[in-house]
């Protein structure tokens, strides 16, 4: 039972972080393939706090807030640099992360920070990743239906052309890699509390790119299509232990396929499912 | 039609660019009066494109100085523009795709929600701009695809969507740039004329076009450029009897007329 829970637990935590992902690349358009840092930055801004005897919610605020602010100064950077070169600027901020993470020691360096407190049991955990879970989703889907979700989409397609009708262009990017950062910050404080450990590798590469692919399989810019990706991806490694040990190889390929053969990704395929089934 | 002694609406001087060893513009000065109907013809490389992007604000000159409705506009960047009512539209349409005709033109029907992400976030309410946004497709012609995909409808239909999404921002000054082109001469017709009737709404607009034959029926006056500079300007029939304007359009040094 144990053991279901914390899968669950994970399952949400990650729903939380795809969505974040999904509303700055899914819905405005900007490719970001460092999401896991600002998970980090979370989960370290918690961890420290909370080790100096920060409250619960103290320490969670703060790693909410440190991601969104780091967030923001990303998406300031994502005004000058599109496509391609944004995605090389949000693999360097991951990299970068890492890069001092691992070397401070009072970041405890390799090791990591230990011992964080942890408020809650299993089951509290559960409640409340599956609770911010909700929350971002219910987020997600008031966004699209907004005059934000609208500039967002705006914005995605046609960035000169959404600069001519005068949308705010800079003022929608930095908000969305705000509110999908934050989101990313606020699940790794409650990571922190849990595990009651961080290290530098839980916030490598390889989870950013498995956060991406959780978004692309689940169908990129689809709130509900990304939270089944990201149930998914979180239930195949425990389902088959092989493809923890090449992860990057099966999300690699994954998103080639997904790419290649249904580019709207789940709920593309259902769509087109259900158009023709509709169309007989 | 203009009176000298009213301010102009914008008022450009001095403007110049270079890419590399090439001056696509070179000290070009433009003044656009308010109500007129300004046509800015010229060959082809003759630095029409660049002196709109830079009026626009997509590229900023090397020199010079663009005053908008009494506004230093020079540094200010392409939405800032489009929010002080200076709105252009593309040479090549730019319909957001994915959205229907009726969401295009939503978008820019609603400022106060666009220039303001925040106040976005808090607002879903879209009843009164679906209503503002159906009536300039109607005024445009084409409320009967409103509910389309922009990349379902013909190219016709794309360049009144542009027109209908411009009218929307409420523009002071209209930019457009060859509204006509790709249509046929019944429809660049057509087009031609809703373009003329706007004047008398209180748009001010800039029209590049190479449908001379059109651009010289309607506009008020024109402004011919070559090789990157003003070469003529004044009053349409009387621009194009000139026999520097015609020998720059056919390349030689024309001697006669036909």
């Amino acid at each position: 039972m144990d053991y279901y829970i914390s899968v669950a637990t994970f399952a949400a935590l990650n729903v939380t972080l795809a969505l974040g992902l999904n509303l700055i690349s899914g819905f405005c358009g900007q490719v970001s393939l460092g999401h896991a840092a600002f998970y980090g930055l979370g989960a370290y801004a918690a961890a420290l706090l909370s080790v100096a005897g920060a409250p619960f919610v103290v320490s969670l605020a703060a790693g909410t807030l440190v991601a969104g602010l780091a967030g923001a100064l990303v998406g300031i950077a994502a005004l000058r640099v599109r496509e391609d070169f944004l995605a090389i600027v949000t693999m360097g901020v991951g990299f970068i992360f890492l890069g001092v993470v691992r070397k401070q020691s009072w970041l405890g360096a390799e090791m990591g920070i230990s011992n964080i407190p942890s408020p809650l049991d299993k089951y509290g955990y559960a409640l409340l990743a599956v609770g911010i879970a909700l929350a971002m989703l219910a987020l997600s889907i008031h966004i699209r239906r907004s005059w934000m979700g609208r500039a967002f989409s705006a914005i995605a397609q046609d960035e000169d052309a959404a600069r001519s009708l005068g949308v705010e262009v800079p003022g929608f990017k930095i908000a969305a890699f705000l509110i999908g950062t934050a989101a990313a910050g606020l699940a790794g404080g409650v990571y922190a509390h849990m595990t009651q450990l961080v290290v530098p590798d839980a916030f490598n590469f390889v989870q950013s790119i498995t956060i991406l692919a959780m978004v692309v399989v689940g169908g990129i810019g689809s709130s509900l299509g990304v939270v089944a990706g990201a149930i998914l991806l979180t239930l195949m490694p425990e389902l088959f232990r092989f493809i923890n040990d090449y992860k990057l190889l099966v999300y690699g390929g994954l998103l080639l396929a997904v790419m290649r053969f249904s580019p709207e990704g789940l709920s593309g395929a259902l769509g087109r499912l259900t158009a023709t089934r509709r169309s007989r | 039609m203009t009176g000298a002694h009213l301010p102009a609406l914008l008022e450009a001087d001095n403007l110049s660019i270079a890419f590399g060893g090439v001056r696509a513009v070179r000290d070009v000065a433009i003044r656009v009066m308010p109500g007129e109907l300004l046509g800015l013809i010229g060959p082809n490389g003759a630095g029409k494109t660049t002196l709109l992007r830079l009026l626009t604000g997509v590229l900023t000159p090397d020199t010079g100085r663009i005053g908008f409705a009494g506004r230093d506009v020079t540094r200010l960047s392409l939405h800032r523009r489009a929010q002080l009512g200076f709105v252009h539209t593309h040479q090549i349409v730019r319909p957001f795709r994915a959205m229907s005709l009726i969401d295009n033109v939503m978008l820019a029907a609603e400022p106060a929600m666009i220039h303001r992400p925040w106040r976005a976030l808090l607002s879903v309410d879209a009843r009164r701009a679906r209503e503002r946004a159906l009536h300039w497709l109607a005024r445009m012609g084409i409320a009967d695809a409103a509910d389309k995909p922009a990349h379902s409808v013909p190219l016709g239909y794309l360049k009144r969507l542009q027109v209908a999404r411009a009218l929307a921002l409420q523009p002071r000054l209209l930019l457009l740039d060859e509204p006509l082109a790709g249509l046929n001469y019944t429809e660049a017709q057509t087009l031609a004329d809703e373009i003329a009737a706007l004047v008398d709404e209180g748009i001010t607009i800039v029209l590049v076009e190479h449908n001379l034959a059109e651009i010289t029926r309607i506009a008020s006056r024109l402004l011919v450029l070559h090789n990157g500079a003003v070469l003529a300007e004044g009053e349409p029939a009387a621009v194009m009897e000139r026999r520097d304007v015609r020998s720059a359009y056919l390349g030689t040094e024309a001697t006669d007329h036909a």
